[in-house]
Parts: structure tokens; sequence; C-alpha cells
């Protein structure tokens, strides 16, 4: 009873901190670009993708893969943030969400195409195999690593963003960024480093995730809806929020999941129209 | 607003539209035919939300595929007659687009995309855990029947003619709540909310009434499409469902009465064709997406009107 319960939790908690990392990418590149990156999905997948192919093909393992994969998911996302994003600017913000599915479908299809349907398995690092016996439970090295390095990751980043002077041009980027352009910041170039760095987060994700889910072209995109749903029970106000929220909702699903799993799939959605009718702005957004 | 076509264009618009629809069958499958028409329906039904009153619903499929299944469940198992399968179709999918609505529209732009997404997701895993859908085989062999008990549907032709009656008829009333007042409304509630607000409109209200009757037309396209198809498949509940059919909206041109038409006959046609190809369709698909988001978001229909105009 108890080791079910506490599986399905860290089960929860293992998909929270995926949440919580790529609903924390949404979040940043929705701040200052204003725009919904529909393909963080596709990249995630890319991301896992590079570290299988890097294996595969050239015998890079995880931890080179780790650093490599998101700056490569990164540069991709610098050259889709020059070339089409910025001249997207000042249109109706929903031309970027349309831009970015279309990308997405790209992505997803030559993946496909070239991989197939079938998942592909990626190997615990040496150093991680094995696990802890808690006693009520056995807990995998790996997951822990997981949890551990994603939590990190993301109060990091809340670190950078709200305490420091990067991040405070961050902060004056999603106020105004005319007003900080007329201060001499060169807006432009922070848009697409932004974006490059919500993406490569979205990437990194994808190298942990490699050897617990499959490598697969779909894995990104029943992901995404997730994380929507989360951005949405979060509302895009706060990057402490959005972490938080990510690691909530996969215990909420954990929980569901060891309760009545048949539901587990909805819980999400049904949370999201919950928040939604009581408060609107999401649990941590601002109402405008 | 000019009014860019003058009556007797739109009579004339109408009549070769007629015309079309008459020869159609003759000149290719009845079944592909009617597949572009129930598709036309449910784009002209997005198109109503999306080009008249601005709102991205990316959760569309739900209604879609509601009224399939449940059109297919009253035709099969509950022994309905062709219209009132339909009829009850229809009605499960209003009934879902006021919920939906009611709770989509407490936000707007980008938020109201990602809450109809999730909403839509719901509907899916709903059908999927179902005992009476079929899980991943869907629902097969739903009879066409008669229609009102002495036409036969079951021949291709009566079943394609009786597809664009219902069409033209659904085709028509959007048209006439285009252009009635409260076709106006909601152009005004999406060029300028806060000024349609003082002007004493109930915004709300509007909004979720055209969120109601676009999910009613689209479950219309739904419940025909159980009829003349005779199955009802996950993927028509499914997003990438969804997705589709903003492309081939935003494709033929939003706002445009005929763009959705357009943009899924041209669609539907390379799906045709390219089937052969696989996985490359959905590459194609994207990169038309891609393309006409950075150069042409009028649209095919709504690029020729702005170059007619010009030149007038």
């Amino acid at each position: 009873m108890i080791q079910a319960l506490s599986g399905q939790l860290l089960l929860g908690l293992i998909n929270g901190s995926f949440y919580a990392l790529l609903s924390l990418g949404l979040a940043i590149i929705f701040g200052l670009l204003d725009v919904v990156n529909f393909a963080h999905g596709a990249q995630y997948m890319l991301g896992a993708f590079l570290a299988w192919m890097g294996l595969q093909y050239l015998g890079i393992g995880y931890w080179w893969a780790l650093l490599l994969s998101p700056l490569v998911v990164g540069a991709t996302g610098l050259v889709v943030e020059r070339v089409f994003l910025r001249r997207l600017q000042g249109l109706d913000n929903l031309y970027g969400l349309l831009l970015t599915f279309g990308l997405a479908l790209v992505i997803e299809g030559l993946f496909h195409h070239a991989f197939g349907n079938s998942g592909s398995p990626y190997p615990v690092p040496e150093l991680l195999r094995g696990g802890f016996d808690l006693g009520f439970m056995y807990l995998p090295k790996y997951r822990a690593w997981v949890v551990v390095v994603s939590l990190g990751i993301s109060l990091g980043s809340w670190f950078v963003i709200e305490k420091t002077p990067i991040g405070a041009y961050l902060r004056a980027g999603t106020e105004n960024p005319r007003l900080l352009q007329a201060f001499g910041v060169n807006v432009p170039v922070m848009f697409m480093l932004t974006y490059g760095f919500g993406v490569a987060l979205a990437g990194f994700a994808g190298v942990m995730a490699a050897p617990i889910y499959q490598v697969t072209p779909m894995m990104g995109s029943s992901l995404i809806m997730v994380v929507f749903a989360v951005v949405v029970i979060g509302g895009m106000g706060s990057i402490l929020g959005s972490i938080v929220t990510g690691i909530g909702v996969g215990l909420v699903e954990g929980f569901t999941k060891f309760l009545w799993p048949e539901a587990a799939n909805v819980v999400v959605f049904v949370l999201m129209a919950v928040v939604l009718l009581v408060r609107p702005a999401g649990l941590f957004g601002r109402q405008k | 607003m000019r009014r860019v076509w003058s009556g007797q264009a739109v009579f004339m618009g109408w009549a070769s539209l007629v015309a079309l629809g008459v020869a159609a069958p003759f000149v290719v499958y009845p079944v592909f035919a009617m597949n572009v028409l129930v598709m036309a329906l449910f784009a002209s039904a997005l198109n109503l939300l999306l080009g008249y009153a601005g709102l991205l619903s990316f959760g569309h499929a739900a209604f879609l595929g509601s009224a399939a299944y449940v059109t297919g469940l009253a035709a099969k198992t509950w022994g309905f007659g062709v219209l009132l399968s339909m009829a009850t179709g229809v009605a499960v999918a209003a009934a879902l687009g006021l919920v939906f609505g009611l709770l989509a529209l407490r936000r707007s732009g980008i938020y109201f995309a990602m809450i109809t997404l999730g909403l839509a997701q719901v509907v899916y895993f709903l059908v999927v855990q179902m005992p009476w859908t079929g899980g991943e085989d869907g629902l097969q062999g739903i009879p066409r029947g008669k229609l009102l008990g002495f036409l036969d549907l079951g021949d291709s032709f009566a079943m394609y003619f009786f597809t664009y009656a219902v069409f033209l008829a659904a085709f028509w009333l959007i048209q006439r709540t285009i252009d009635s007042p409260f076709g106006q409304v909601l152009r005004a509630i999406r060029e300028n909310e806060p000024r349609a607000i003082s002007l004493g409109y109930d915004v709300q209200r509007y909004k979720l009434l055209a969120f109601v009757l676009s999910a009613a037309l689209a479950g219309l396209a739904g419940s025909l499409k159980a009829i003349a198809m005779q199955f009802a498949t996950l993927g028509d509940v499914a997003w990438q469902r969804s997705g589709e059919v903003v492309l081939m909206t935003l494709l033929g041109g939003m706002g445009t009465v005929l763009g959705p038409s357009v943009g899924v006959l041209l669609v539907v046609t390379m799906e045709n064709y390219l089937a052969s190809l696989g996985s490359w369709v959905t590459v194609i698909t994207g990169a038309v997406f891609v393309v006409m988001v950075m150069a042409f978001r009028r649209g095919v229909v709504g690029e020729i009107q702005a170059l007619l105009s010009r030149r007038s």
C-alpha cells in the first residue's frame, strides 16, 4: 500500500520535474517575446534524439550529451528566432503560436520519417545505475538525479532572473522592451538569446528524459499538452510559480494514478478547469 | 467598411458554387467529394469564430469528434433515423460548446487557445475510455439508413447530394450570420473590445453565442461525416485534427466567406495525392503552415480579394 503510493508519488515527482523545466522555458519565452512556443515539445524530443544519435553514431556519452545537446538545440532556437519569430513581432501573438505549431510538425515529421514510430531505449549512465533502498521503497539513483538536477536548474534559473543584473534586464524587457532599448540595451539580441535559452532548457529536459522514457519522435507532443495545462494553472506571471505548479501537477497526477488510474490522464485538465473557475488568471498569475 | 462584392457578384458566386457541387460527383469520387464538403463545413464553422470573432480555438476537433461518435451511437445502437441521429450529435456538440465556452472565455488570446486545447484533451481521453466508442478501432459500420424513411442513402450519389444539401444550408446560415447585426457586433469586438463594451454590448454573451454556434456547426460536420463515411475514429477527436482545421482556414483565408472551403480543398487534395509519401505529408503540412504565417497571412482568398480591391 505505502509502497504503491510512494512509487506513484515518485513517478509523479519525476514527471513534475520535467513539467517544471518545460513550463519554465515556456514562461521565460512568453514573458519576453510574447510567443507561446508550440514547438517546445518538438525541441524536447530533439534534445533526446540528439543524445541518442550522439551515442549511436559518434559514441558521445551521456555526460557530454547533457552539455552538447542543449547547446545544439539552443543554437537551432537562435536561428528560428532570427529567421522567423523576429519578423512576426508586432503582429497578433496568435501568429507566433501558429508558426511554432508548423515548425513542430516539420521537426516531428522529419524524425518520424527517419526513425519511424517505435521507441529506442537509451542506457542509464554507468555512474547512476543501481539505487537506494529506503526501507519503504526502492529509489533508483537515476531518478533521484533527475529530480535533484531539474530542481537545481529550475531554482538556478529563478535565481538568475530574480536576483542578478542579467535577470533585471530580462524583467525590464518583459515590462517594457522599448524603454529598455532606449537605455542602450540591445533588445533584439536579448530576445534571440532568451528564446535560445528557453529552447535549450527543453533540449536539456529531453536528454534527462532519454534514459527514463523511450526516445520516440512523438515523445514531446503528448507531454506539451500537459505542460500547456500547467502553464494555464500556474499563470505565466511568475517564474517560481511555474516551477511550483509543475512539480505540484506531477504529484497530483501520481496520486490520482494511485487512487483511480483511469483518471490520471485527465486530472490535469480537470484541475485546469477548476482553477479557471476559481482564479481565472491562474494560481500565480496577475489579472491584467 | 467598403463592400468588395456587389449583389450580382454574390449571386454569381452562389450559382457557380451550386454548379460546381452538382458536377463534382461525376468528376471525382463521391467519397472524396463528401470528405471535402464535410471538412469545408468544419473549417467554415471554425472561421466563424476565428475570422469574425477573433477567437482561436485549438480544440474544435472535440466538437467534430464527439458529434461523430454520438451520431454513430444513435444510428447504430439506438436505431435512430438519419436526421434524429444527426440532431442528437449536434445537440451534444452544442452542449459541449457551452461548457467549453463558459470556461475558456474567462481568458482571452493565447490562454483561450490553450484552454480549448486542454478541454479537448479531456474529451479525447473520455472517448478513449468509454466502452461504446471502440477505443483504438473507433466506431465502425454506422448505418446510413433511409432519409425520412424512403430515400436510401446507401447509394453514394444519394448520400453525396444529401451531404451537399446540408452543406449548402449550413453555409448559407454561416453567411447570414456573418452579414447579420450579430456578425457586425462580433467584428466590432474583434477590432476593439473595450469600445464594444463601452457601447453597451454584453461582449461575453456575444462571444459565448458565437462559440456555441460554431461548436454546433462543427458538430453538424461531424454528424454528417459519421453518416457519410460510416465510421468515427479517434483521429476525429485528436488535437492534430484541431490543428489541421486551423491550418486549412489560415491557408484559404480566415475572415473570408469562401476561404476555409478553398483551404480545405487544397489540403484534402494534397493529402489525397501525397498519401503514399507517409510522414512527409506532416512535414509538408508544417512547412505550408510556416510559409502561410510568414508570407501570406491573408490566405489564398484573402490575397486575391486584396489584389482585386487594389485594382478597382
